[in-house]
């Protein structure tokens, strides 16, 4: 705990910065029922009103409150794109971690797999998927952390591939521990590193893939609030040269920068690289 | 020079370093690593830098070019190389010393030459670079000195890429490399350290004769007195960055002052007491044992050994003799192609899934990397508990209870101890938990897999030490992998010479030490230097005189 504190201390402002918009984020997305003044799908007013005292930053296409929309919008988005990022992990650290242990006809079957699920660019094979088995919740969430967890298991393979021949990982072989004893105890606790600076990265790829197929009208389906789809309703204000449906694209660009902040001074830490 | 001042009975030293300071940094912090410690070197003198890992001999070496490793600087003292400061000197002034008149030969030539390239291009890149010679100039230079560095077909053994040649004749090609521009000051940082005893003798000599040679002054730095006597006419002891003590070859190796020093002459010469063998039935047989890696030539032909409950066999080659192979075979990680193991008269399954958790409990292994040895993520409790929970079924209480017993066994204080990770243990801390682990499944015979060549002298007899007390304690029996044949005089009981996957001689530790020998034994343990001046010359002419007699002598695998 005190080394938490020292290491928080330490810090530089670029981390400080992250971490201050991603507890804002997550301020906002817990609050969001307390803090927005109408409802989150009501229709308040007339459409495309302008900003006011009554509505801060004006009605969407349909009349509803741009700012409660905005915020419900973090916590629908956030919420989505972590389950997916979770999920994304535990497939693809699972069977990284079986290929890397395992070797042999394991790991090519899983990598060839990978390899063919890499070999189609992710948004096409998302709309693919999606257009067929339509686009609840639930599903999105699968497709996603599916497809996302090849990048995973690349990584996660990668990483336990050089723990795999350590000589402690012998050891725990010729003592007679199982499969599972191996990758939980001996790989596991030495892969994170990495793997937790990844998922970092992933939740942003994740996040934006997510606005990619909200704003293409595949992603989180109306009149759930979604900072991709609200981009795409409000779009043409912008040919009025009213710049309010770049907010929720700048609230997906300021996360993005936050986590990347963060993560890059997690690297720093773990990867014990000196500033020279 | 026109200075009369100059021209004395003891000229300018080539090189003077007066209280160098080196700082190294850890967590944010410089802490002092060399703590001032004073370095001449008059030309064409040999200067051995001696002590163990820690000392600051490598840092002391680099600091003779100016550098210091990243994250090291150098922070006081004074480093005169031919009457130029050059802790003060420009990048550019130092860059055109290094290479051509301060050269450096690195511990791992593999490691050190550029795989990408053949050995002459790399050879031939500082003159060219530097101006000193034309190319074709340094090419037929290169082969002038591969032939007196002794390399195989030096006319042809530059065209060939560093992994087309062996690992002996790498390190004379990275020497020759060092003498391109033949330079005031070369700096060997532990050469031979890394090659085997009979590869390791040929090195030395062809070391010693080029720098003879040439009058070239040389630092030479090592942890092995052992070579140092041959290699130096000045000795400095060095122990955590501070000099112990300074001398001719002849002080320090004869008539040695400080205690440390004592000491590390003293190393090497704990013997086990004799044993008589037991009549009883031997704890493990190998019988006829063949095996290779995925059908590829055999790595091991015909092998067959008997290891007796309580006794040490050391089994003793070289790098690629099989006898890593062995061990691998035995533990069940590679199931032989042939023949069979009996453990107690009972066969042993040969693959490791196969056999049952108690025939595992029964067999532990100690590795020769303690560093990779030992999960980094998990403290030593779980480190040496496990076992007790996966053989013995200890939980709770009686496992902490255990646990604690074995630290105490090992040395190790347990109320200190038993919450550390391993990165917060030295290696010979490090090599004793590996010990307490094997000990934790109360095994009955422990396979040790060169469990001292990493650690330092000093630390390696104690590991010795408390390895013997633990069998006559325990009456475990030990498999003791080495090369290293001081290890074997020191521990063991019975002697397997393996070469190139066969056994070559065996027997009780006196038979195979004493003549006649094998001509392979013969070889080994003539080239393991001995703690006497004059020691390397001595052997090669007596090698040279047999050889002219008409006399066979073996040829070192390397060349």
């Amino acid at each position: 705990m005190q080394d938490a504190l020292r290491l928080l201390r330490s810090s530089p402002w670029s981390a400080r910065f992250g971490m201050f918009v991603v507890l804002f984020y997550v301020f906002m997305a817990t609050f969001a029922p307390v803090l927005t003044p109408y409802g989150e799908s009501e229709i308040v007013a007339a459409e495309y009103e302008p900003w006011s005292s009554e509505f801060l930053l004006g009605t969407d296409n349909l009349g509803r409150d741009m700012l409660t929309r905005l915020i419900y919008g973090a916590r629908n988005t956030i919420g989505i794109a972590l389950v997916t990022t979770v999920l994304a992990f535990l497939i693809g650290s699972v069977t990284g971690f079986l290929a890397a242990t395992l070797g042999g006809w394991t790991d090519q079957a899983i990598s060839r797999v990978v390899d063919i699920l890499m070999a189609i660019p992710q948004l096409i094979f998302a709309l693919l998927i999606l257009t067929i088995v339509g686009t609840a919740i639930p599903v999105l969430v699968v497709v996603i952390a599916v497809l996302d967890s090849t990048r995973v298991f690349r990584l996660a393979r990668a990483v336990a591939m050089n723990i795999v021949v350590m000589d402690y990982v012998e050891v725990a072989r010729l003592r007679g521990e199982g499969l599972w004893w191996i990758m939980r105890r001996e790989l596991l606790p030495n892969a994170l590193p990495p793997l937790v600076a990844e998922f970092g990265l992933r939740f942003c790829f994740v996040f934006l893939l997510l606005s990619a197929l909200s704003f293409l009208g595949l992603g989180i389906q109306p009149p759930t609030a979604d900072w991709g789809s609200m981009v795409r309703d409000n779009a043409t204000l912008i040919t009025f040269g009213d710049f309010t449906p770049i907010l929720p694209a700048a609230s997906i660009a300021l996360l993005t920068v936050g986590v990347n902040f963060i993560v890059d001074w997690f690297l720093h830490q773990t990867a014990g690289l000196k500033d020279e | 020079m026109n200075d009369d001042a100059a021209i004395t009975d003891t000229p300018e030293p080539l090189l003077k370093m007066t209280g160098l300071r080196i700082e190294g940094q850890a967590d944010e912090q410089w802490n002092e690593i060399v703590h001032g410690v004073d370095v001449v070197l008059h030309r064409g003198e040999v200067l051995g830098l001696i002590g163990e890992s820690g000392a600051g001999k490598s840092t002391i070496g680099l600091a003779a070019m100016g550098y210091a490793r990243p994250g090291c600087r150098l922070s006081g003292g004074d480093i005169v190389f031919d009457g130029v400061e050059l802790r003060s000197a420009s990048e550019n002034y130092k860059r055109d010393l290094r290479g051509v008149r301060i050269a450096y030969v690195a511990q791992s030539a593999a490691a050190a030459f550029n795989p990408a390239h053949r050995l002459i291009d790399q050879f031939a890149e500082a003159p060219v670079h530097h101006g000193v010679k034309s190319r074709a100039e340094a090419e037929a230079d290169a082969k002038d000195l591969y032939r007196q560095l002794q390399l195989p077909y030096p006319e042809q053994i530059g065209y060939r890429y560093p992994h087309q040649v062996s690992g002996g004749q790498l390190q004379r090609a990275m020497t020759a490399m060092a003498m391109s521009c033949r330079p005031d000051l070369i700096i060997f940082d532990e050469p031979t350290t890394a090659l085997d005893v009979t590869t390791q003798i040929e090195v030395l000599a062809a070391v010693k004769d080029v720098v003879k040679q040439f009058n070239t002054a040389a630092i030479y730095i090592t942890h092995d007195l052992a070579v140092v006597a041959q290699m130096a006419d000045r000795i400095m002891v060095l122990r955590y960055g501070n000099l112990v003590e300074e001398g001719t070859a002849d002080q320090i190796i004869n008539h040695p002052k400080e205690d440390y020093t004592q000491r590390l002459l003293a190393v090497r010469t704990y013997r086990k007491p004799d044993a008589d063998p037991p009549s009883e039935e031997p704890l493990l047989r190998i019988e006829d044992v063949s095996a290779s890696y995925s059908g590829s030539a055999r790595v091991l032909e015909n092998i067959d050994l008997e290891i007796g409950r309580q006794r040490t066999v050391a089994v003793v080659g070289e790098s690629g003799s099989g006898k890593s192979t062995l061990a691998r075979v035995i533990t069940g990680l590679l199931p032989p192609e042939d023949g069979r193991i009996l453990f107690e008269g009972e066969a042993l399954p040969p693959a490791l899934p196969q056999r049952t958790r108690e025939k595992l409990r029964r067999l532990q292994m100690i590795y020769q990397m303690p560093d990779t040895a030992l999960n980094p993520r998990q403290r030593l409790r779980d480190i040496i508990g496990r076992p007790l929970t996966f053989y013995l079924g200890l939980t709770g209480r009686k496992r902490e209870d255990r646990v604690r017993e074995l630290l105490e066994m090992i040395e190790l204080e347990p109320d200190d101890f038993i919450d550390r990770y391993p990165t917060e243990l030295s290696g010979g801390q490090k090599q004793r938990v590996c010990i307490a682990r094997a000990l934790a499944a109360q095994p009955d015979l422990i396979i040790c897999d060169e469990v001292t060549s990493a650690l330092d002298q000093l630390v390696a007899e104690e590991i010795l030490k408390l390895l013997q007390r633990l069998q006559d304690e325990l009456h475990v029996s030990y498999m003791f992998i080495t090369h290293d044949l001081a290890t074997v005089r020191a521990i063991s009981d019975e002697i397997v010479v393996m070469l190139q996957g066969r056994i070559v001689e065996q027997g009780t530790k006196n038979d195979v030490l004493t003549p006649p020998h094998h001509d392979y034994t013969d070889l080994l343990l003539s080239s393991v230097p001995e703690m006497e001046i004059g020691w390397l010359d001595r052997t090669l002419a007596e090698r040279e005189g047999r050889r002219s007699r008409g006399e066979k002598v073996l040829e070192s695998a390397d060349q």
